[in-house]
């Protein structure tokens, strides 16, 4: 299955094939080189196919809003939505197109007056919580949200047992030079 | 003192168990195909400007007219597109409402794919700046949704249609009326 983003490179076929020969020829070592050869020449001289198109970015995708206070509530948002074909990066640092489709349209409903959060829901119904880099209170995340507070209880735990026993042998050696 | 020993080893377990998580990670292929949460869901409202002269476009109201659809999101761009464009041709052929959504394509590049793969679209609609293609929770080209005569999204197919799915997808075209 194979579909187009804007990260799709994909190399002509001859070099690969070419590879592919020079594998084969190894028995004789020097007519090995002139496929391997042949081979790397196409592999370094493949033009990579930019699956991308020739329209021009929307107006609102590299530019800022003229309100820098909505202009700042849609930055923060773009930081925490996914860019959906890099799919490591959010679409404030994606250089996509569709990130940049993605954040005229964050851009343009702020500007309409729509709550960031909202537009954040609108997403996750369609693309579901991936989307989204912030990620909600839910069975699914509980532990998630509670283990910093789990492993302070944890850690409560262990040191008071220690603390307890330390405090027993100090007592005991009362007196005593201290240790280091 | 067994006790004080077993919390001895416990961040090394811990440490294993995740290093195992890790591993398992890196090795089971990951899955990058994230399918819309708008299957068995109504359409989206929307409506697409004609792509091409002498052709409609794209809306909603025209996915509910009690037939069957199977919408494909393309452009003239994505290589993948050009390789299922036979498919749905045959599609169209054995009877299915077939209609596209251009994304980012310019006309006159669409109506070249047109000339040079076949054009099986009754309607085709330009999304210039993909926001249809967000509304419906695609991410990429192609994509098709089968959509029953209500307007209700019944299968999403990511990336090209291959030969061997026709029959598969024709069957759901036809349990969708």
């Amino acid at each position: 299955m194979s579909r187009c983003s804007s990260q799709a490179v994909i190399p002509a076929q001859g070099g690969v094939r070419g590879l592919a020969r020079g594998r084969r020829w190894e028995h004789s070592r020097a007519r090995a080189w002139i496929p391997a050869f042949a081979g790397i020449t196409m592999i370094l001289c493949a033009t990579p196919l930019h699956a991308d198109s020739d329209m021009p970015a929307a107006p609102l995708s590299y530019t800022q809003l003229p309100d820098p206070k909505q202009e700042a509530e849609a930055k923060a948002l773009m930081g925490t939505l996914r860019c959906l074909v890099c799919q490591g990066q959010s679409i404030a640092d994606s250089d996509a197109e569709l990130a940049g489709d993605m954040r005229a349209m964050v851009r343009e409903r702020i500007q309409q007056g729509e709550k960031p959060e909202a537009i954040r829901a609108w997403l996750i119904r369609r693309y579901g919580n991936w989307v989204s880099y912030e990620p909600p209170f839910e069975p699914a995340t509980w532990l998630l949200w509670a283990m910093p507070l789990l492993l302070i209880l944890a850690g409560i735990f262990l040191a008071r047992n220690r603390f307890r026993r330390h405090g027993g042998t100090m007592e005991r050696r009362a007196g005593e030079p201290r240790e280091s | 003192m067994k006790t004080v020993r077993i919390i001895l080893w416990l961040p090394l377990i811990a440490f294993v168990v995740f290093v195992g998580f890790v591993a398992a990670g890196l090795i089971k292929p990951d899955d990058m195909t994230h399918p819309s949460k708008l299957v068995g869901q109504p359409l989206p409202e929307f409506s697409l400007p004609a792509s091409q002269q002498g052709k409609p476009g794209l809306a909603t109201a025209d996915l509910r007219d009690g037939k069957p659809h199977l919408v494909n999101i393309f452009a003239s761009w994505c290589v993948p597109c050009a390789a299922e464009a036979p498919q749905l041709d045959q599609l169209a052929q054995a009877g299915v409402d077939v209609v596209g959504i251009a994304v980012r394509d310019r006309p006159d590049d669409t109506a070249d794919f047109l000339q040079r793969y076949g054009d099986p679209y009754k309607r085709l609609g330009a999304d210039d700046r993909s926001q249809v293609q967000l509304a419906l929770g695609s991410s990429g080209v192609p994509e098709s949704f089968i959509v029953d005569g209500k307007g209700i999204i019944r299968q999403q197919h990511i990336g090209d249609i291959r030969p061997e799915e026709l029959p598969a997808i024709l069957s759901t075209v036809q349990e969708a009326k």
